[in-house]
This record gives C-alpha cells, structure tokens and sequence, in this order.
C-alpha cells in the first residue's frame, strides 16, 4: 500500500510533537479517575445512602440530563454513572483535538507539504494521526481498569468503565479524521468535531429525560458508554456500534481523503470583496472579523444549554417539594427558594463553561502574536494596548453576553411552563450574571501571562482545571475552606434570599482589573514573539 | 532633517543568542538604502527594533526624529513595513487587508491601490488562504506602496515574486524615490540593490562590516589583470596589493588591491604590453568576499 508508505516516520513525529501535550492529557484524566474513586466508596458505602441518591436520579431530570441514566444500585455503578459521561467528553475532545492537530492543522500551515513531498502515502498523515490517538486511548483505558480494580472496584466492570471511555475517545478520533477532510480551516474542522460532540451529549440528554424519547439516547455515542453497564451486567456488544460507526466513518474520511486534492476541503472556497467594507478600519473592526465565528458558535450553544436547563427547572419544585430531606439538603447549599437554589447551582456550573469561551478569546492574542499576524497590525499606527484590548473586549464582554443569553432563554423557558416570564428572567439573569466577576479572574490571569510569561500561557486552561476539580471534588474530599478559597467560583454569592452581599464580587471584579492592567502593564514592554 | 534612520552601537540578545552586536547604521532623507548581510546576520532584527517590535538591549536609534520603542505608535504613522514572508488573515479577501492596514496606518491612497493592484496582476478577491508566496508579497507591497509615507522599511519585500514583477517594483521604488520618499531595503537580489540603492551597508554576526556608495565599496575590492608581455615579467609579487599571481612564460595573472591598480599598471606596462584584459569587480565578488569571510570564521572588521 503506498498510499500509507511513511506512517511510522509520520507516527515517530506526531509522539515526538506531542511528548509533552500527551501525558499530560493522560496524567489529568488519570489523576481525576484517581481522586474521584478514591473519594467515592466512603460516600455511598451503605445501601440507605445508596437508596437516597438512586431515588433522586429517578426523579431529577437534572441528574439525568448532565450524567445520564444509572443502571445499577451498587456504589461502583453509580460511580461509572456520576463520572462516566463527565470524563467521556473530555477524553473524545482530547481525541479530536489532537487528530485535527497531525492532520488538518498541519496541511493548512503548510508544513505537510514539505512532508509530503517525501516518501509519504496520502493515507499516511491520517493514518498516523489515529494511530497515535487510538494507542492513547488504548494507554488510558489500561491504566484506568488498573486504578479502579486497585481501588477496590469489580474487575469486569472497571474494564467496561474504562473501555467505554477509550471507545469514546476513539469514535471521535475518527470523526475529527472526517471533519479534517472536509474544510481548509484547522479551527472550522475542529468547531465541526466539536458541534457533533455538543450535539451527541445533548441528544442524549434529551433521550434520557424524555419519557418517549428514550431511543434518542441510543442515536448518541455518549450514551453508548452508559449502556456498556459496567458494574451492572455488561453488555459487550454495545462495544460493537462503536467500533462499527468508527469504521464507517473512518472509511469515508479514507475515500474522501484520497479523492480530494492537497490542501483543499469539500468546500471550495468563495471569493471575497475587491475592497474592504468602510467598517474594516480598526483593530476592533479586525478583531470582530477574526472572533465573530467562535461567539456565534457559543451563542448557538447557550441558547440551547440554557432551553434543557429552563425546561428542567419545572421540575424542581415537584421534585424536591415533596421530599422534605432533599429539600434540606439543597437549602443547605444556598438560601432562597428551591428554584433559586437549583438556578445559582446550573449557574455555577455554566460559568466554568463560560470561562472556556473567554480563555479561548483572549488566547487568540497570542496565536495571532505567534501566527506573526500582530506584526503587521503592530507595524502601523496601532499601538500595543489598542490591539490587545480589541481582543480582550471579546473574552470579557463575550462571557456578559453569553451569560446574559443563557439566563434570559433559561427564564424565558421556565417562565413560560408557570406562567411568570417577568419574574422569571430577572431571577435567572440575576443568578447568570453574577457569575461574571469570577470569570473575569480567570480571564485576568491568562492576559497576565500573555503579558509576562507568553511562553506558558497554556496554564490558563490548567487554571480552570484546578478550579473546576476543587469545585468537584473540593467538597467530596472535604479539602479545607483556605484550599477552596482559591477558586474564584467558590467566591460567587448565592443570590437567593437575604444573605446576598455584594462584597466579594467587587473584590473578585478589582482583581480581574488589577491583573488584566498588569498583562497590558507586561505585553507593553516585552519583546514580540518573532520567526527569526 | 536630513537623517532618516540614525542606530549607533546597538545590541540585541535573545537569550544566549546575541543578534545584534554593536550594529550602527545611517540613512539618509530621501535615500535608498540597501541592507546586506548573510542569512542570520541580524537584517529583520534591525528593522524590528526599528519598528519597535523588539526593545534594544543598549544602543541608540532615532527613526524620523523620534524613538522607534517610545514613540512606535505616532511614528508608524509616517512609516510602511513590508517583510520578507507577508502573512495574511486566512479569511480575509486580499482587498480588504490591503484596505484595513491602509486605514490602520491613518489612511491610503485610492487611486494608488487601484494602480498598483491593476500592475502587479493581483486578485484582489481571492482570499488570503489561497495566495501564493508570491501574491502574498504583492498584498503587503500594495498596501506599504499605496500609503502616503515618507519611510518604506522593505525586509527581502520581492522573495517568491517573478522577474516580471521584481521589474515593476523596482520601477515603483524608483517612483518612490523621485517623490522623495526614503527607503531601506533589505535584499539578497543584487541586482536590484545595483539597480535601486544610492548606498548600502553590509552587516554580519549583528555588526556593520561596509558602508558607502556601491562606488565606494567596489574601491575596497579588487580588480582582475590578465596580460601578455613582451618579456617575462620579475618582481610583481613584491608589490603591494598584488594577489594569487600567476606567472607562465609571457602571460601574467594577478588581482590587484583597486587602489594600488596604478602602480601595478605601471610596473607591467614597464615589461612590454601587447594585450591586456583588466575586470572591475563585480557587486557579486564584492559580496562574496564578506559573505564567505564569515564560513572562513570571520576577519577582523
């Protein structure tokens, strides 16, 4: 086969270009598996605790909508449950993630071509690609059956777990393979893969929630991984419709890969205006051209995240209205009415989310520094400060947006099914909206870094990791009050009832100044990154 | 003001790497300037601490009066910087770049970008994904050309362009120069800087190794003497200036310092002249000569 001669050379260099960003995906995903299951036989260890939570997942539709439907009442099924489809996101968006990277990624820079010129099949870069991440996936799923099994976890069921979580990583693998056949643009073809991974997990969501939706959730891959049951009499043969839709789409990438011409996508691409539009004369102008894709594609997703969350919320106070523990519990958490609670817990929650929008807007500085796209801009009357803050209105006001977006569909949903939109939307843009000034931390320290340390600005994405496992996990491992408080988002005040104040939010709000003029302070007397 | 661009003892590290190392260069209002040097020499360094991309380590530099790191944003506005590897926005249409870096630099001429896209043959509604190397020099070439400024900072601007177009930037720099404009223009085409550059400046390792008018250079190198004598010629290698000379019977060869060619053209005519070929050095010996010195491990400066 010539056509995948140099698939060990190309395997040798995608290793090579990853021996970092690998393990460390790895590591995280192992770490996580770790501390959750480490933390978890203590919580559910007798059959009452067990009772009480199985019956809240019945009813819930919040539960089943974020960790889909348990199918077992023994404390390892409900911790394939509780991390299952949470881990199975991240390990298929890892997977695209990376694929795209070796194959589209490199086209459109241009470097593959020098590569291709060799001894190299057309085949060989998506070959190698899926080799890598399928032997990654393979890699994790071992070390995951080990960790489990060693933390006392059924055998059988652990490798069902942990297959399930390679198979998901997999499949997406070889759909990211497809989406890199189809457009020019690295950043479209990974937005592709990463809309069929939004849309699976929602579909999924919906089956899982609907009472005669049900067989959506068997259209979806992340509820295949459900239905795998670990710890709950296995089901080998769901393994099969993975491996099945993965050849099938993999071998359409293959055609499509072997038909198309170097360089070229599916679509071609259209020409564009002789002239630049009066409204192109600025770097707000420019930065609004190169960031509108990736906020509209946020504002789609909010629109419809924050639809399922309004539509849960109906059910709320039926739940736990009739179920005076529960009702203790969840007061417990945060004051006012149980629908406010519910609102400043799925806020909390959406707010991480909000945060991977703004890290990714302003990090785009840097890839447009490093692209030696800022020289230009740079080169002409445009000052430093001016260029970086035509980015950065993106990444802090773009959460507003979003936030803002989110919360008034979630009202508008709820308010309609009990007939108070009014009320509604206040309350739950109240509770979105509060969430800003903790996501603004976050986008404070990644300019930071732009602005001293440009080299390591990847440690922005590593920053909301820690603060979303100490909001995971923080209160699982029952971690101190001082480890907790380092997380903005443990800061953020429930709004519900009389105890809010808004103290911390204007302190959390100063440090997000202090820091984004510190980066502006930095970025202004640093040296740009260049080629030579 | 009569000095464009005025550095003098510059020196620039990135980390252990030192890019520039004393580097002093002089250009005059309204002049041409051509800037040499081989691969790595410290070329696009320079211009970017001139366009204050990059800080100085120590040094000074005044570009058009001010301070190319203090004063970057007031001054670009009088500046246009084409590099040697334009890179574009992969979305945007050629058109609107030109159009937006016109505008961000405080305003360009119509006209101008009409007749400079109509004479590069440029497309401008391609988009910026499917130009080539050489459409891509183009894009930033219109857009540095089309702006009403009184420096051009041309970093190897015509890699990737064809003859054809290499003739009519040299014809616009040209244009540039006759209304008064001042351009410092890196390259590797000699032709182009023979062509174009009133003077030029040589660096290497971050330093400037010549400068002067082309003239004043080719009186630094050597010229070629092949002759045949009427008797066979004694002592010519006991004058000074005289290299690699070849003596065989009647005919002689030698390379002859140019500012000692007089008493050389002396000593052999004493011997006789019945034929005589005499070569000036070419710009490409010239260069070579500082080119190679470097691979040789470097000659004192």
């Amino acid at each position: 086969m010539t056509a995948l001669a140099g698939t060990g050379s190309l395997i040798r260099l995608a290793l090579r270009r990853d021996r970092w960003l690998l393990p460390i995906w790895l590591v995280l995903f192992i770490v996580i598996v770790q501390s959750s299951a480490s933390a978890w036989g203590a919580l559910y260890d007798t059959p009452e605790e067990r009772a009480s939570i199985i019956s809240q997942i019945g009813t819930n539709p919040t539960f089943k909508a974020i960790y889909g439907i348990n199918y077992g009442d023994t404390a390892d099924a409900l911790f394939a449950w509780r991390y299952g489809a949470t881990i199975g996101v991240f390990v298929a968006l890892m997977s695209l993630l990376i694929v795209t990277r070796h194959t589209r990624a490199e086209e459109e820079s241009g470097r593959l071509e020098l590569v291709s010129a060799g001894v190299v099949g057309r085949l060989a870069p998506l070959t190698s690609s899926l080799i890598v991440v399928f032997g990654a996936n393979l890699l994790l799923a071992a070390a995951v059956t080990g960790i489990l099994t060693g933390a006392g976890f059924e055998t059988t069921g652990s490798l069902a777990f942990a297959l399930g979580l390679a198979l998901s990583g997999i499949l997406f693998a070889t759909i990211a393979g497809l989406t890199a056949q189809i457009t020019e643009s690295a950043r479209f073809a990974n937005a592709l893969a990463g809309i069929v991974l939004g849309a699976t997990y929602l579909l999924r969501a919906l089956g899982d929630t609907s009472e005669g939706l049900g067989w959506l959730s068997w259209l979806s891959p992340t509820g295949w991984a459900a239905r795998l049951k670990p710890y709950a009499g296995e089901q080998w043969w769901v393994a099969g419709l993975f491996l099945g839709v993965a050849l099938v789409v993999g071998v359409v990438a293959y055609v499509l890969n072997l038909r198309r011409d170097f360089g070229a996508g599916l679509v071609a691409p259209r020409p564009g205006p002789a002239r630049g539009a009066a409204s192109l004369g600025t770097p707000l102008a420019l930065a609004w051209r190169l960031q509108r894709g990736l906020l509209y594609g946020w504002i789609g997703g909010f629109v419809f995240l924050g639809a399922i969350f309004g539509g849960v919320a109906n059910g709320v106070d039926d739940i736990f209205g009739a179920n005076p523990e529960m009702e203790e519990i969840v007061r417990k958490l945060g004051q006012g009415t149980l629908v406010e609670v519910y609102m400043d817990l799925v806020m909390g929650m959406v707010a991480l989310i909000v945060s991977v929008y703004s890290i990714q807007a302003a990090l785009r500085l840097r890839s447009e520094e490093t692209g030696l796209l800022a020289e230009p801009v740079l080169a002409t009357a445009v000052g430093r400060v001016r260029w970086a803050v035509s980015h950065l209105v993106f990444a802090v006001l773009g959460p507003a947006l979003l936030l803002l977006v989110g919360g008034t569909v979630m009202g508008l949903i709820y308010g309609l099914a009990i007939d108070d939109v009014g009320g509604q939307v206040g309350t739950s843009v109240r509770s979105s909206l509060v969430q800003l000034p903790a996501v603004w931390v976050l986008t404070g320290f990644a300019l930071l870094l732009f602005g001293f340390l440009p080299r390591l600005i990847a440690a922005a994405w590593a920053a909301l990791v820690v603060f979303v496992l100490l909001g995971q996990l923080g209160p699982i491992l029952e971690l101190s009050q001082g480890a907790m408080d380092v997380s903005p988002f443990t800061h953020i005040p429930k709004t519900g009832g009389e105890a809010f104040t808004a103290t911390p939010l204007i302190w959390l709000v100063g440090i997000a100044a202090v820091l984004c003029a510190a980066g502006l302070y930095g970025f202004r007397r640093r040296d740009l990154a260049t080629a030579g | 003001m009569d000095t464009a661009i005025s550095v003098s003892g510059v020196h620039k590290h990135f980390g252990r790497t030192h890019a520039l190392d004393g580097l002093d260069l002089s250009v005059a209002t309204g002049e041409v300037h051509g800037f040499l040097g081989p691969n790595g020499a410290g070329k696009s360094t320079t211009i970017r601490v001139l366009l204050g991309l990059l800080r100085a380590d120590s040094g000074t530099a005044t570009l058009l009066g001010g301070d190319p790191w203090r004063d970057a944003t007031t001054l670009h506005r009088r500046l246009a910087y084409v590099s040697g590897d334009v890179t574009l926005w992969p979305g945007l249409s050629g058109g609107e770049i030109i159009d937006l870096l016109g505008r961000l630099r405080g305003g360009l001429n119509k006209a101008r970008r009409d007749e400079l896209i109509e004479r590069f043959e440029l497309d401008p509604r391609k988009k910026a994904r499917t130009y080539s190397k050489g459409n891509r020099q183009k894009v930033g070439l219109i857009a540095a050309l089309a702006s009403d400024v009184e420096l051009l900072l041309l970093d190897e601007p015509t890699s990737g362009l064809d003859p054809l177009m290499e003739a009519i930037f040299q014809d616009c720099i040209k244009e540039e120069k006759e209304g008064g404009r001042t351009v410092l223009l890196s390259s590797h085409i000699l032709a182009e800087v023979e062509s174009l550059c009133d003077r030029v400046s040589i660096i290497r390792n971050g330093r400037t190794v010549e400068t002067g008018t082309l003239s004043d250079l080719r009186h630094l190198t050597r010229t070629s003497i092949a002759a045949e004598l009427a008797v066979r010629p004694t002592g010519l290698d006991a004058l000074s200036g005289v290299h690699d000379l070849v003596v065989d019977g009647h005919n002689v060869k030698f390379e002859v310092d140019t500012h000692e060619l007089d008493a050389a053209l002396k000593a052999v005519t004493s011997f006789g002249v019945r034929s005589l070929t005499s070569q000036p050095p070419t710009l490409e010996e010239l260069f070579l000569r500082h080119y190679e010195d470097e691979l040789n491990g470097g000659r004192t400066a």
